[in-house]
């Protein structure tokens, strides 16, 4: 699947709440179900500090293709972190810097992703990216 | 306003001088319990804004024209309003800020030139960032050391301690009124009679009390009452220090400019009387008189009647919460009000606000700005669901319910 397969995916399981209680009941499902992070992976150097929930990323690089793992202490920040990580995880550094993640504001969670919601997801993305970039820069 | 005006309170009819209240979020009735962090506008105090910039805009103290004479007399009866409200001696102990950070900021400014090194200002555990740092920022500046007033774990200020901590070295307390956090009210009329028999000043930290209770100055007696505007039914970007003539007339001004000075040249420059020697500049015309208008209406309501009707609000959310297992609520003073922040076991705040939001109620979620006293009860945040006096007991049984749904999806 591409990248932008994985999108389409994704919009079209959002495609049938039409009712925010039932979408988010969802999310909370994908966070629960989230493999977690290694504990011992849990260091401050990957941690992003946001004013409403942390999370913690590690990203690897492997066969030409970029790796991620990520944790968060909220379960809604994490369901989110889910659907991230199944848009951009395998993916090859290229595809990760020039990807537009419009799957979030499709489904309607913009407002998850902004910088000033705090819930460091939005850093997250931007560290995503940047980890891509080096790769690349390499 | 005349003494033989009625003073009432009725829910109904406040709801409905509230027009923001009158609105659905994601199809569902908005119930507003972030009034910790900025309160809603009555229709009074709109009218009063648009009325300002639509027929009287102009620049204050300067003009001889017909208009800026209109701006400048509506501008100081804001403040005569305000002096009245407070029951200050003077308008001239009224100055007009952009809010509670920047009052603190002035104080800390102006009145810290005239601290030494060794100096003590005392600080309670409770406070909000801009009761901290301000004070920090002086400390490095100036050599004066900060100490702390702890509190015990019903979130209330340890009176012990405090008494302690107090000595001839201490030169200023600065404490929070009602903690934003906590709800917790805290003793500050005999926290100033102490204070002041050491010899030291007391700043009173009014944002979360001015619209909650009726405030006396006179009574507390403390050299300093600073609050916002915007959390007390006014405009955002303004709000009030007051001081006492005494004190006010011994500082320097803070930041210089125009309207605060009697005479520049560039040899020597005179500063201007109270209040302007601290109102550097075009200040927020408006926002004063609108914040004035919001003072007017408080003037209409009955301010004790409200305080017992707010205090019943906050007892009987915290009541209710307490009832759901694994649930804590996060401050139990005696003395509290219209604040109530839990935190659960296995729940974090940021997601029971998430799934509060989509239900259409407004709380705020985190560690509202005071981190040292959420390290003191090692949480990460609380929720939190502040109440003002158009809050009713219904939509706290519909919050509740809301809570309820959200902690069996969450678990
Ligand atoms: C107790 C307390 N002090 C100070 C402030 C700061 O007020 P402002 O941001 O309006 O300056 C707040 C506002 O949250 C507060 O609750």
């Amino acid at each position: 699947m591409t990248l932008e397969e994985k999108q389409q995916d994704i919009i079209d399981e959002f495609a049938i709440y039409d009712d925010w209680m039932d979408k988010y009941e969802y999310i909370i499902e994908l966070g629960k179900d989230l493999p977690k992070i290694d504990e011992d992976l849990k260091t401050d150097d990957r941690l992003i500090e946001g004013c409403q929930s942390r999370v913690w990323l590690a990203s690897e690089f492997k066969d030409n293709k970029m790796h991620f793992t990520a944790d968060s202490d909220a379960i809604i920040t994490k369901g989110i972190i889910g659907l991230l990580i199944r848009v951009l995880d395998q993916e090859s550094p290229e595809n990760i810097a020039k990807s537009d993640l419009h799957f979030i504001s499709d489904i309607g969670l913009h407002e998850h992703l902004s910088p000033t919601r705090s819930n460091g997801l939005a850093s997250m993305v931007k560290k995503i990216k940047m980890s891509a970039l080096t790769q690349l820069a390499k | 306003m005349a003494e033989s005006q009625k003073k009432s309170f009725n829910v109904k009819e406040i709801r409905e001088q509230f027009p923001s209240l009158r609105q659905q979020v994601y199809g569902k009735n908005l119930i507003y319990f972030d009034n910790g962090a900025t309160s809603q506008k009555p229709q009074v105090v709109l009218d009063t804004l648009n009325h300002f910039y639509a027929k009287e805009n102009a620049n204050i103290h300067r003009g001889v024209h017909y208009l800026s004479q209109m701006a400048t007399s509506a501008y100081e009866d804001a403040r005569k309003t305000i002096q009245l409200y407070l029951n200050a001696n003077k308008s001239e102990e009224i100055i007009f800020t952009k809010g509670t950070t920047d009052a603190i900021n002035l104080v800390a400014n102006s009145f810290g030139e005239l601290l030494d090194k060794g100096d003590e200002i005392l600080i309670s555990a409770m406070e909000h960032h801009s009761n901290i740092v301000p004070w920090q920022m002086l400390c490095e500046r100036k050599g004066c050391i900060l100490k702390i007033i702890p509190i015990n774990q019903k979130g209330e200020i340890i009176q012990e301690e405090y008494d302690n901590l107090l000595s001839n070295k201490t030169k200023l307390v600065s404490i929070t009124h009602i903690s934003n956090t906590l709800g917790t009210i805290n003793p500050v009329k005999s926290m100033t009679t102490r204070a002041h028999a050491v010899g030291a000043r007391v700043l009173v930290d009014g944002a979360q009390s001015i619209q909650h209770k009726k405030i006396d100055v006179v009574d507390i007696n403390c050299d300093w009452f600073v609050f916002s505007g915007h959390k007390v039914f006014g405009p955002t970007g303004i709000g009030v220090l007051y001081g006492k003539e005494e004190i006010l007339d011994k500082m320097p001004p803070y930041q210089g400019g125009g309207d605060m000075i009697a005479k520049v040249t560039f040899e020597k420059t005179t500063y201007n009387e109270l209040p302007f020697k601290f109102e550097a500049g075009t200040p927020h015309i408006a926002g004063a008189i609108g914040l004035g208008k919001a003072f007017e209406f408080l003037n209409t309501l009955d301010m004790e009647a409200i305080l017992q009707y707010e205090m019943e609000l906050e007892a009987y959310a915290q009541d209710m919460l307490l009832t759901f297992e694994g649930l804590e609520v996060i401050g139990t003073a005696k003395k509290k009000t219209s604040v109530v922040s839990f935190a659960m076991d296995k729940i974090h705040p940021f997601d029971i606000g998430t799934l509060l939001d989509k239900q259409g109620i407004a709380v705020r979620t985190g560690h509202h700005c005071t981190q040292p006293l959420m390290d003191f009860y090692k949480i990460p945040g609380t929720t939190r669901a502040s109440f003002a006096f158009y809050n009713t007991k219904e939509e706290i049984d519909i919050f509740i319910s809301a809570v309820e749904k959200s902690i069996s999806m969450l678990s």
